[in-house]
C-alpha cells in the first residue's frame, strides 16, 4: 500500500493538473466565443455570395467556367483535411481523420487518384504514415491569433493553381461544423465543380434574375466570382473548424477537470483512512505494550 | 428626392456597413456609375477604388475597396468588397511605399490596387 507521503504527493499532483485543466477551459471558452462571432461576421459576406451565385448559375451557359461545371472527369480527387494545430481538445483531430482516411480509401478503392492538402498540423501528422507521398501541401495555422481570410485565400488560390493545371479535376473539403460546443460534426464539402444552389431556390429568391443588367457580362462576373467564392467557403470551413476547435477543447477539459476532482476525492478518502489506521495501529501498539509491562 | 436606398458594404470578415442613404457612387469596372433608388437591377464587378456614400447632400463615407461586386436592385444595393478600408484609415506612407514596390515589380493588378489606393488618399 502507498505510504501516506505517496498519497500526498499525488494529490498535490492531480491537483496542479485540475488547475492546469481548468485553465485551458477557461482559455477554450473566452477563444470559443470569438471564433464564434467571427463565424458570425462571416455569415453575411457568404450569404450574399451565395445569393449571386445562385443568381448567375441559374441562367449559366455551357462555355461557363470549368471552376462551376468541372473538367469533365473526375479521376483526380484532392481532399482538404482542415484540423487543429494543437491536441488536447477531445476526439476533434482524430475524427476529422478518420473521416478523411475513410474517404481516401474509399476513393482510391474506386480507382481515383487522391491528392492530399493538409491544413493544420494534426491532420498531416495523423495522416503522414499511411498517406505521406500524397500530400501535395500543407499549411499550419499555429501562431496566428486570429484566422484571417487573407489565410483561406492563400488556400484557395493554391487549391485554383492546381485546378488550372489540370492536376485535379475535383476537390472536397473535410472539416468539422460547429452545432454546439458538445457537439461538432465532421463534414465533406465538395469545392469543385461548384455545387449549384437548388435551383428552385435560386429560382425563387431571383424571380427577377432574367432582368438584371451584367456588366461587363455575365461569363465574365462569373469567372471573377467562383475563385472568389471558393475563398469564401475555405474561410467558412475554416472559421467552423476553429469554432469546433475550440468548443470540442473547452468540453474535453471540462471533463478533465471534473476527472481530476473525482480523483482527488478518491485519494484524499484513501489518504483518510489510511491516517487513521496508521493512528489506529499506534494506539493499539502504545496500549499493548503498556498492558505488557 | 425621391427615398432613400439600403446600402450594404460587405467585406469577407464583417458587415462594414448596413443603411439608407441617397446615392452611392461606385468603381465599376467599366467606368464608375452611381446608384440611387429605383435603379435597374445590375450586378457588376468593381475595380479597386472609393465607394462614395452621400446622403442628405454630401458625402457621408468613403470607403476604399480593393475590387468586388456589387448587386443592385431597384431599392437595395449591396457591395461585395474584398478589402474595404475608410478612406481616412489609409496609411499614406505605407501605401505610397507599396505603389513604388509594385512599379518595380511585373503584377499587374497590384500595380492597379497600388495606385488606386495612393490615388484614393489623395482626392
Amino acid at each position: 500500500m502507498a505510504s501516506l507521503k505517496d498519497l500526498r504527493l499525488r494529490i498535490r499532483s492531480v491537483k496542479s493538473t485540475q488547475k492546469i485543466t481548468s485553465a485551458m477551459k477557461m482559455v477554450a471558452a473566452a477563444k470559443l466565443r470569438r471564433a464564434q462571432e467571427q463565424a458570425e461576421a462571416a455569415r453575411p459576406y457568404a450569404e450574399r455570395m451565395a445569393r449571386m451565385i445562385a443568381t448567375l448559375g441559374a441562367g449559366v451557359s455551357s462555355d461557363a467556367p470549368a471552376l462551376l461545371t468541372g473538367t469533365g472527369s473526375d479521376k483526380v480527387q484532392l481532399v482538404i483535411v482542415a484540423t487543429a494545430d494543437r491536441g488536447l481538445c477531445g476526439a476533434f483531430n482524430s475524427s476529422i481523420i478518420r473521416d478523411a482516411r475513410l474517404m481516401i480509401r474509399g476513393l482510391q478503392a474506386s480507382g481515383k487518384i487522391v491528392k492530399l492538402y493538409c491544413v493544420g498540423r494534426k491532420g498531416r501528422d495523423g495522416l503522414r504514415k499511411e498517406f505521406g507521398d500524397i500530400i501535395v501541401e500543407q499549411m499550419e495555422l499555429a501562431g496566428k491569433k486570429k484566422l484571417s481570410f487573407a489565410d483561406a485565400n492563400m488556400v484557395a488560390q493554391k487549391v485554383i493553381a492546381l485546378f488550372d493545371t489540370r492536376q485535379i479535376d475535383s476537390a472536397h473539403i473535410i472539416y468539422a461544423r460547429f452545432r454546439s460546443a458538445i457537439a461538432q460534426t465532421v463534414t465533406r464539402q465538395q469545392l469543385i465543380p461548384v455545387p449549384l444552389p437548388a435551383l428552385d431556390a435560386g429560382k425563387a429568391s431571383g424571380g427577377a434574375s432574367a432582368l438584371y443588367e451584367y456588366e461587363p457580362d455575365e461569363d465574365a462576373i462569373l469567372a471573377a466570382l467562383l475563385p472568389r467564392n471558393l475563398s469564401v467557403q475555405i474561410y467558412k470551413a475554416l472559421l467552423e473548424n476553429s469554432a469546433s476547435e475550440h468548443g470540442a477543447r473547452m468540453t474535453a477539459m471540462d471533463n478533465a477537470t471534473r476527472n481530476a476532482g473525482d480523483m482527488i476525492n478518491r485519494l484524499t478518502l484513501t489518504y483518510n483512512r489510511s491516517r487513521q489506521a496508521q493512528i489506529t495501529k499506534e494506539l493499539i501498539e502504545i496500549i499493548s505494550g503498556a498492558e505488557a509491562v | 428626392m425621391a427615398g432613400k436606398i439600403t446600402f450594404e458594404l460587405v467585406s469577407p470578415e464583417r458587415l462594414v456597413l448596413s443603411k439608407s442613404v441617397d446615392m452611392v457612387i461606385m468603381p465599376g469596372s467599366e467606368g464608375e456609375f452611381g446608384v440611387l433608388v429605383g435603379h435597374a437591377p445590375i450586378l457588376a464587378t468593381l475595380d479597386p477604388g472609393v465607394v462614395a456614400v452621400h446622403d442628405g447632400g454630401q458625402i457621408i463615407d468613403r470607403i476604399f475597396v480593393a475590387g468586388g461586386f456589387a448587386e443592385v436592385t431597384a431599392e437595395r444595393c449591396v457591395v461585395l468588397a474584398e478589402d474595404a478600408t475608410p478612406v481616412k484609415n489609409i496609411d499614406v506612407v505605407a501605401a505610397a511605399s507599396a505603389l513604388r514596390e509594385a512599379e518595380a515589380g511585373t503584377d499587374q493588378a497590384a500595380l492597379k490596387l497600388a495606385r488606386a489606393r495612393v490615388a484614393a488618399t489623395q482626392r
